[in-house]
């Protein structure tokens, strides 16, 4: 007898190894794609391995990370954002014009639209709207005032921004010294505070929620907001780093912003995220899709697909894993 | 009043009623000129939101997270395909024409393929297939110079009495589909599926099957759509399909095909093309810039879509 339960309490705990193993190896996914491109890089070309060759590789990292990160709360809702890419180029028209030109009104500009993704998540909420069409609709609203906003490319970021975006930090480049800031920033917020465990919470279980006493709607509300101020954020390092800006600067952004964090360990469904995943996801996809394919002397016409072939590369990998899991 | 009031219950009907709303306001600003003409263009363009609106109708029917974002470079690279295989040859239109819905097919396909294969939700496969499709695109139809045959591009722009032949083939096709989704096994099917997957399964229902078969249907109606697309406006182009991710899904939705799945609406998809193709004949009459009508544009169907509400999702 006891022979036999030994034997299956064995089994049970290499069982248990095994599925640790293999939760570990699915967490660490994001940041091994992320290891094998640079990898790739520097096997290819050594002295893009360099604090310059950093520096420019991810010149537009921390805009995309931010984009991502904003992306991320909105999916943390079971939500999905399909505007996000147009807004922050709508604040991009706006930092290059109003915010250079009358600070006070381009601040109360932003903050309003800011206020717009917090209503919208209301509205969402309210009439059980599918997110996606409304994000879509409000993708033409953000394209719209944009041009109205700067009707042709041009304008020009305030000196503060562009001061901020040229820091040189010592050792470190600083895009990677933002990127870190970043995800770290948002994993406390959202992973380690109760508030966040709520916020995952009415992804994950909204019902749930619902019945413990939070309010679903201002989970939606501040999970829109915080979408809408990454994206004000995203949109001001982009034209710090741009200098001038153009209605459509931002409109690959949706996309990138969605791979982003898919590539960086989230789910679709249920509130499953991680900020720090996602802003290696976005590394990894600003790395992949340009220097990668530069020192492979692919043409740039290959750059999304780039995009697409690591996605379905990375999530063949998890379901592999996750095969492992059971 | 007492025969109206079935139909003012139909979720389509409200579509249809937008529709002539925006016309009467054209045609009010215009002093009614130009009132048939407006009629004639609005079909022939509503026409291709219409097919892939129909494509659309039926992956969302299968249930909430299924949606095609590969829709638009599906439509750009099938229109380059379409166009080289015709390469502006009369006697080849009809291979063209094939080799844009194999085009198509295959997107489709793919796309399930990846949904399958993957077990990822169906936004993100066809996401990542249309980043794949898009580079294809740009590489292959780069600088393509190449114009429809003439005889295809007069197929396109055809109309009999102000009424656009490629419209009533549209309007023929509808109906096919909505019989294929109310009255046959198939389109039976999409709808259990929609309300209740496992519940289409215990059914019997061949739910891989049948997923197979509507991405595959959309694919190749995105495939078609593109070639016609390239006849019409006389010439293929990598950003051709771009409004028809928008379109294709607002259309759905505003139709009065539920985005939870499981109850779809052909009809609708006809009034809600036409609403959204005159609405911009509107703004476009009215003379307002760009960046105001896709603000208006924007904020007209995020009201439709409040106004309209969603249902919740049956569990």
């Amino acid at each position: 007898m006891t022979a036999a339960s030994l034997d299956t309490a064995a089994r049970t705990s290499a069982e248990r190894g095994a599925l640790a193993r293999a939760r570990l190896l699915r967490g660490l996914l994001p940041a091994l794609s992320l290891a094998l491109v640079l990898l790739a890089i520097a096997w290819l070309n050594p002295r893009a391995i360099s604090y310059f060759g950093f520096s420019l590789m991810l010149n537009l990292a921390i805009p995309i990370a931010l984009a991502t990160i904003a992306q991320m709360f909105v999916i943390a809702g079971n939500e999905l954002d399909l505007s996000i890419g147009t807004f922050v180029g709508f604040v991009g028209c706006v930092t290059a014009t109003w915010l250079k030109d009358a600070p006070l009104i381009g601040a109360v500009i932003l903050l309003g639209s800011i206020g717009v993704y917090a209503l919208l998540g209301a509205l969402i909420h309210l009439r059980n709207l599918p997110s996606i069409v409304v994000t879509l609709g409000m993708s033409f609203v953000w394209q719209g005032l944009a041009i109205l906003v700067l009707p042709k490319p041009g304008g020009k970021a305030p000196d503060w921004l562009l001061g901020l975006m040229a820091f040189k930090p010592p050792f470190i480049p600083f895009p990677i010294v933002a990127a870190l800031l970043i995800g770290l920033i948002v994993h406390f917020g959202l992973m380690r505070t109760s508030y966040g465990v709520i916020l995952r919470g009415s992804g994950g279980n909204p019902a749930a929620l619902g019945r413990a006493g939070w309010s679903l709607l201002r989970t939606k509300i501040v999970l829109f907001a915080l979408a809408g101020l990454f994206g004000v954020l995203s949109g001001m390092a982009l034209i710090g780093i741009t200098t001038s800006a153009d209605a459509n600067i931002g409109n690959g952004y949706t996309l990138l912003a969605i791979a982003g964090v898919i590539l960086g360990g989230g789910e679709f469904v249920g509130g499953r995220v991680s900020p720090i995943g996602a802003v290696i996801g976005a590394l990894t996809l600003a790395l992949a899709a340009s220097p990668l394919l530069t020192f492979m002397h692919i043409p740039p016409d290959w750059q999304v697909a780039a995009n697409g072939a690591i996605l379905i590369i990375v999530l063949a990998a998890r379901v592999l894993i996750s095969r492992r899991e059971r | 009043m007492a025969a109206l009031k079935p139909l003012l219950a139909k979720p389509w009907i409200w579509s249809f009623i937008g529709a002539l709303l925006v016309w009467l306001a054209t045609i009010a600003f215009t002093g009614g000129y130009g009132a048939g003409g407006m009629v004639t263009a609005a079909l022939s363009l509503a026409v291709f939101t219409v097919i892939v609106g129909v494509g659309q109708m039926f992956v969302i029917t299968l249930g909430p997270g299924n949606v095609d974002l590969s829709l638009p470079a599906n439509i750009g690279l099938a229109s380059a395909v379409a166009m080289k295989v015709m390469d502006g040859n009369d006697s080849m239109i009809a291979v063209g024409l094939l080799a844009a819905l194999a085009c198509g097919a295959t997107v489709g396909a793919v796309n399930y393929l990846l949904i399958w294969a993957l077990r990822i939700p169906p936004i993100i496969a066809t996401l990542s297939a249309s980043f794949i499709i898009q580079s294809i695109d740009i590489s292959y139809g780069r600088g393509l110079q190449i114009k429809p045959p003439p005889g295809f591009a007069d197929f396109a722009n055809w109309q009999i009495l102000g009424v656009p032949v490629l419209a009533i083939l549209t309007v023929l096709f509808t109906i096919g589909a909505a019989i294929a989704l109310q009255r046959m096994i198939y389109g039976r099917s999409v709808l259990a599926i929609g309300q209740n997957i496992r519940a289409a399964w215990l059914a019997g229902v061949n739910v891989g099957r049948i997923r197979f078969l509507t991405y595959t249907l959309s694919g190749a109606l995105g495939g078609i759509d593109g070639a016609l697309l390239a006849g019409y406006f006389r010439g293929a182009n990598v950003d051709i399909g771009n409004e028809y991710l928008l379109a294709s899904i607002a259309v759905v939705v505003i139709g009065g095909t539920s985005v939870a799945g499981g109850k779809a609406n052909v009809p609708g998809v006809w009034g809600a093309a036409l609403f959204l193709v005159l609405l911009l004949t509107m703004l476009n009459t009215f003379g307002v810039s760009a960046g105001v009508r896709l603000l208006l544009t924007g904020l007209i169907i995020v009201g439709v879509i409040t106004a309209a509400g969603g249902q919740k999702a049956p569990r």
